[in-house]
């Protein structure tokens, strides 16, 4: 594996459009999700993480999770009235000025098909597609994080190949292991803990990314870019 | 140190969790009922985050190989230091080689054992707390088991403790949590985002009687009841969540999820528990059964305020007993 500095530039577009507004709503008492209008796409998620950096340093504001387009903020106590929060909310939505994360590159190597790659047949029937095409668009690819979530350092990488998309399972894997690569509808992403898992697996990668005792604990981080490096290829 | 003897299965170290790391995927974790371990810290003089020992199954006995200063809170049934009963919301001094015995609980379901000074387990990522999915935190990421030994947080000083002991809240602040009645404990409860996409399935949400089911732990509850289904079957882009968020997954049974809750979830949320309700679903049995009540944001603020108040006052009037009591000894 390899970190590299990301060569992006920090880019920031104008709002020249009347932006669509997000839709808020409540968790409990004192958590508020904002969902973006609009597409599951990178200009939507760009936005979320200028609102998520913007939302993160109000003092009110305990704790904020950027998810696929969407955003939950977690304040430290109940406000008195949630309608002044809300709209704060909808303000920072409205004039927020999308950001691109500079993400740095993380290299993964896979051992694409072989005995973790349970789910490679069905996907190649799904798509029409030979199991050498699927991995080839796998990892030809490069992906953005667009957020961490569900296990410990797991990370939503976005960019796909809308040929190879391919529905969570209905009835979960009882016990798929730490490391699969995995495709759960437009997404992929790399198991982080061995357990029940609804995504399919084509692959493998051995990389540790997520150490509780480090100050970093995650390896990945949203705007992260992404690639599979294809270690081997076993069909 | 503190040895145990014997221990059920899923009995672990938690203190008041881990927030601020699900962002990375990380859950809270934390007691399930965190109003008793602040209780018993706040008797013992400890900080309120202080990590005491959770147990959810039982019998549950431990040795203590030094002096030790402690309260066990949470869920009422049998206690007994050296096979003698012992008041719970109290503090006890166990001497060397007591022994310490935790045995099911009459109503409840979860009891804590809070030491002087706090459970002593290294912090990760800032926190004692267990985090059994995670396999970090607590003792080594896992539930304890015989033959464990557990550290106590060394005192800074020596501090003189009497037995001083608090009304549980369940009395204590009856005025602000409605009773159980007819074994149906009512759970205050905000709409979320996809309340109204049930339509009238919605109403019978707030209306029936929902069971605990057997499927349920500390990362959730499975809630068995007449289904409830949207008026049109949708999947949510994954967003973050919290404990207390109702979930309806397509079979129509909701979820709430706990104090291990999952940090990110997709499922239809119907409501959100209010974050002062929590302890009391934490407590709730299996096969019991509870109710929705719909609540607000104002109603949900005056019990967060109210709890504050009663664990600010236990904590000063302990302070106050044990200052003054050192005075007369």
């Amino acid at each position: 594996m390899t970190i590299q500095p990301s060569t992006h530039a920090s880019c920031r577009d104008d709002v020249s459009t009347a932006r669509a507004g997000a839709r808020i709503s409540f968790i409990g008492a004192r958590s508020f999700l904002l969902e973006a209008p609009g597409d599951f796409d990178l200009p939507s998620q760009r936005l979320i993480w200028a609102v998520t950096g913007l939302v993160a340093a109000w003092d009110e504001v305990a704790e904020v999770i950027p998810g696929m387009t969407n955003l939950l903020a977690i304040l430290k106590e109940t406000p008195e009235d949630p309608r002044l929060f809300v709209e704060r909310l909808e303000t920072a939505w409205l004039e927020a000025r999308s950001v691109d994360l500079k993400g740095k590159i993380i290299e993964i190597p896979v051992v694409y098909g072989g005995e973790y790659a349970t789910d490679l047949a069905a996907l190649c029937e799904h798509s029409g597609l030979s199991d050498r095409e699927v991995v080839r668009r796998h990892h030809e690819a490069s992906y953005r994080v667009f957020a961490l979530g569900s296990a410990p350092g797991f990370g939503y990488l976005h960019g796909l190949d809308p040929s190879i998309y391919m529905p969570r399972k209905t009835v979960p894997s009882l016990r798929m292991e730490r490391g699969c690569v995995t495709i759960g509808g437009m997404q992929t992403g790399v198991a982080m803990l061995t357990g029940p898992n609804g995504w399919n697996s084509i692959g493998h990668a051995d990389l540790q990314m997520f150490d509780p005792t480090s100050s970093t604990p995650a390896l990945m981080a949203p705007g992260d870019v992404v690639r599979f490096l294809p270690e081997r290829i076993e069909l | 140190m503190i040895e145990i003897v014997q221990s059920g299965p899923l009995n672990t170290v938690q203190d008041l969790g881990r927030p601020g790391y699900r962002a990375i995927g990380v859950s809270a974790s934390g007691a399930m009922d965190p109003l008793s371990v602040r209780l018993g810290n706040a008797l013992l003089g400890n900080e309120q985050g202080a990590a005491a020992i959770e147990l959810q199954t039982y019998p549950f006995i431990v040795r203590f190989s030094v002096a030790t200063d402690l309260v066990v809170t949470g869920a009422d049934g049998v206690r007994l230091l050296n096979d003698r009963a012992l008041m719970a919301w109290c503090i006890h001094r166990a001497a060397a080689g007591d022994v310490l015995e935790i045995r099911q609980p009459r109503q409840g379901s979860r009891v804590y054992i809070a030491v002087a000074n706090g459970v002593d387990v290294p912090v990760v990522m800032g926190s004692r707390s267990t985090t059994l999915r995670g396999g970090f935190g607590g003792h080594c990421g896992r539930p304890l088991a015989a033959g464990d030994r557990l550290s106590v947080v060394p005192a800074a000083k020596e501090v003189a403790r009497r037995s001083i002991a608090v009304v549980e809240p369940a009395a204590g602040l009856s005025a602000v949590f409605p009773a159980i009645t007819n074994d149906i404990l009512p759970v205050r409860a905000i709409p979320a985002g996809e309340h109204d996409l049930f339509g009238s399935d919605a109403d019978r949400f707030w209306r029936q009687h929902w069971r605990i089911s057997s499927q349920s732990d500390r990362t959730g509850y499975r809630l068995s009841g007449e289904p409830i289904r949207p008026e049109v079957p949708m999947e949510m882009r994954s967003h973050g969540v919290v404990p207390g968020v109702v979930q309806v997954p397509p079979a129509g049974e909701p979820i709430v999820q706990m104090s291990d809750a999952n940090t990110a979830g997709g499922y239809p949320k119907i409501a959100g528990v209010i974050e002062g309700d929590l302890w009391r679903l934490g407590q709730a049995r299996i096969g019991s059964k509870i109710q929705f009540v719909r609540s607000t944001h104002t109603e949900a603020r005056a019990v967060e305020q109210a709890v504050d108040r009663y664990v600010e006052d236990v904590s000063r009037t302990a302070e106050l007993v044990r200052r003054a009591l050192g005075v007369i000894a």
